[in-house]
């Protein structure tokens, strides 16, 4: 989806002829959904799926450019979520600061990376499955601690009543303008990926994923870059987060639960983790499979509790037969169909 | 240990001392002024049986955990779902038969035969992959959790332990003296004395097992160098499917345990895994001892933590796995590779 925007907003004349025409009609799309789509749609089904793509896009960073699997950015999410309610405005006066929002927002995506930073500083000092571990341990602790602790994340009951600054004179809960919010900051935060991606750092954050020893030697400091790289994603996570939180209204220990934190990975690697429109593919079906699979369910005669069940083996079967996700899929049978379209490969012309 | 006294002199005095001025703590009665300070000493006493006791099951839990990984470098996320899976499935046989006893063989073959079913039918298809066996034993874990939420909802269980088990024991602690001077001693309940010398029962059979038997040579040869024992002859899938099978077993029987004394609710799977992966993390990965001192730190500091600080016991936990982290990447009795 976001891949076409990429299209309007670097629209130039010799760019406009390499874009292919299918991403330029999605943008299109895209634009003006607000025109035909329902406002359940707008706000419940793409608003989502583009927060949730955006938390994922900060894993897919991590894992597809810095080879480093990272269970903690919906955590620097729902803590971006939380700094939002207690600096800003909630249902929660005695805990909330009150500041005004130029101030807080900043201030929680702030706070957010820091602590992405830190988590990503003792996570960089393990490899591989020990990153998994590490990550996955730091964002249980948070989840329990949010919920025991009272005097400032307000315990079980979390803070209600986070609402949007109203700017411009804009409800940004309404739907039309939520959809345009959510999809701002996704394409923006898509670009973002893009840009780093091949900016020095990021040619050196995937040489250091491909080869860190050879890296080291050549004078480029690993640690440093992977440090740097939690940094950049826990940018976008917090942004998403605090999206997040705007969508629900409210924060609270099950915003960045365990379950949670396991679906962002989930929508990263069904999507997959090898290009930034990966997340957002698998948000998408994410998304569709949480709004309409109790539906499916009843119908088929199931409880529609059984969502969980059916992503958890939609999940399992995308890992075991396409570990690039849908997209290594659709990559596959493209090249296979490429491949019965030329002679010189077996193929029929 | 006697190397690490010739080689960290002035550490080992500073952790002896903190030894001896812990023991003091539990074995006096305390004079009025620390009374003042840390509360009553029954309640010191308690969270730090509490703590022991806690740190058992978190030993019962993590040590399959510990031996899957150093083993196979398997990272079995599904290991908490394994937990309650026993859990659940020793409340039924114990509802069933009404032996409390009776329950722990059956689980431990079950939930074994499950962990081979993994094993053998995921795990070994995709043996090398790291990240893809991980990701699949997320999937597992989902998929699990889901099921038993399907199968017993989301009330909670308890596991009843035998009458001759239930009930509180006295134990040679003075918690206080009395106003004429004699000593009133702490009672504990007794099943939870009874977990704790299972579990270093468990434990010293499996130092056994691991250090003086046939099987448990291959496993450490494994631990060290898997291609050179499977070079050597040995047919290692049939060690992996013993150990894995093993773990899994041991999660499921800590499951009965831990419904024993605490309970049994979705959401505990999860709760477990977590302790697993910090006493993993924190006593050194893929080894049992490393898994046993673990443990016990992260059972002391959660109890001690929510007696004397309750909102942030967790921060205790966690401050623990990020000083060991940063001091100490590969844990405190890990080998460092």
């Amino acid at each position: 989806m976001t891949y076409a925007i990429r299209t309007t907003t670097t629209a130039q004349p010799t760019l406009l002829e390499k874009v292919p025409p299918l991403s330029w009609a999605l943008a299109l799309l895209l634009l003006v959904m607000p025109l035909f789509a329902s406002n359940f749609v707008l706000f419940q089904i793409f608003g989502w799926t583009f927060i949730l793509g955006m938390i994922g896009l900060s894993l897919m960073f991590l894992a597809g450019y810095g080879g480093m699997v990272s269970l903690i950015q919906m955590t620097v999410g729902g803590l971006a979520g939380y700094m939002v309610a207690i600096l800003g405005t909630s249902g929660v006066p005695t805990i909330s600061l009150g500041w005004p929002w130029w101030l807080y927002i900043p201030v929680a995506i702030l706070i957010a990376a820091v602590f992405g930073t830190l988590v990503g500083a003792l996570a960089v000092r393990t490899e591989g499955i020990y990153t998994i571990m590490i990550t996955l341990a730091i964002a249980s602790a948070f989840f329990y601690f949010t919920r025991q602790n009272y005097g400032l994340f307000n315990g079980y009951t979390g803070f209600n009543r986070v609402v949007p600054p109203d700017l411009f004179g804009l409800d940004w809960r309404q739907a039309t303008p939520f959809y345009y919010l959510t999809l701002t900051c996704a394409a923006l935060s898509y670009f973002a990926v893009v840009y780093v991606a091949r900016s020095p750092f990021g040619l050196a954050l995937q040489g250091v994923r491909d080869n860190p020893r050879r890296m080291g030697a050549l004078g480029f400091s690993v640690t440093a870059h992977r440090i740097l790289a939690y940094t950049f994603s826990s940018v976008i996570a917090a942004v998403g987060g605090i999206l997040l939180v705007w969508q629900n209204a409210q924060v609270s220990p099950g915003t960045a639960g365990i379950p949670q934190v396991i679906d962002i990975l989930v929508i990263a690697v069904v999507g997959g983790i090898r290009r930034p429109i990966g997340p957002f593919i698998g948000a998408l079906i994410y998304v569709l499979l949480r709004v309409y699979s109790p539906d499916v369910l009843l119908a088929f005669g199931l409880s529609g509790e059984r969502f969980k069940l059916l992503i958890g083996l939609g999940f399992l079967v995308i890992v075991f037969f396409s570990p690039d996700g849908v997209l290594g899929l659709w990559e596959k049978y493209k090249a296979r169909r490429e491949k019965q379209a030329d002679p010189l490969r077996g193929g029929r012309p | 240990m006697q190397s690490f006294f010739k080689r960290h002199p002035v550490w080992s005095v500073i952790l002896l001392l903190l030894i001896a001025g812990f023991v003091w703590l539990i074995a006096t009665p305390w004079p009025p002024g620390l009374e003042q300070v840390m509360g009553r000493k029954r309640i010191f006493l308690n969270a730090v049986l509490s703590g022991i006791t806690l740190g058992a099951l978190y030993f019962l839990v993590a040590s399959g955990f510990t031996l899957v990984f150093g083993l196979m470098r398997n990272v079995n996320l599904a290991h908490g779902s394994l937990y309650l899976l026993g859990g659940y499935l020793g409340y039924e046989i114990a509802n069933a038969t009404g032996m409390w006893l009776l329950a722990f063989p059956i689980v431990f073959v079950l939930v074994g035969a499950l962990g081979l079913l993994l094993q053998h039918q995921v795990f070994r298809r995709m043996e090398g992959e790291e990240l893809r066996q991980t990701l699949v034993t997320i999937g597992i874990s989902v998929v699990l959790a889901d099921i038993m939420l399907w199968i017993w909802g989301g009330q909670s269980y308890q596991v009843l332990s035998p009458d001759w088990l239930s009930g509180p024991m006295t134990l040679p602690l003075v918690s206080s003296l009395r106003s004429n001077g004699d000593p009133v001693y702490l009672t504990y309940p007794q099943v939870r004395i009874a977990i704790l010398i299972a579990a270093i029962i468990i434990g010293l059979a499996m130092w056994l097992v691991l250090n003086r038997s046939r099987l448990g040579m291959l496993i450490r040869a494994g631990v060290d160098d898997r291609d050179m024992l499977a070079a050597s002859g040995v047919r290692i899938q049939y060690v992996f499917l013993a150990v894995f099978a093993f773990g899994a077993g041991m999660a499921g029987m800590a499951g009965i345990v831990g419904g024993t004394f605490q309970s049994l609710t979705p959401g505990e799977d999860t709760r477990f895994l977590l302790a697993s992966l910090v006493v993993v993390i924190v006593g050194g990965m893929g080894s049992i001892p490393g898994a046993a001192l673990g443990a016990l730190i992260i059972g002391l500091a959660e109890q001690i933590g929510l007696v004397y600080a309750p909102t942030y016991s967790v921060v205790f936990t966690f401050l623990i796995m990020a000083l060991v982290l940063a001091f100490r990447p590969q844990g405190l009795l890990g080998a460092g590779r």
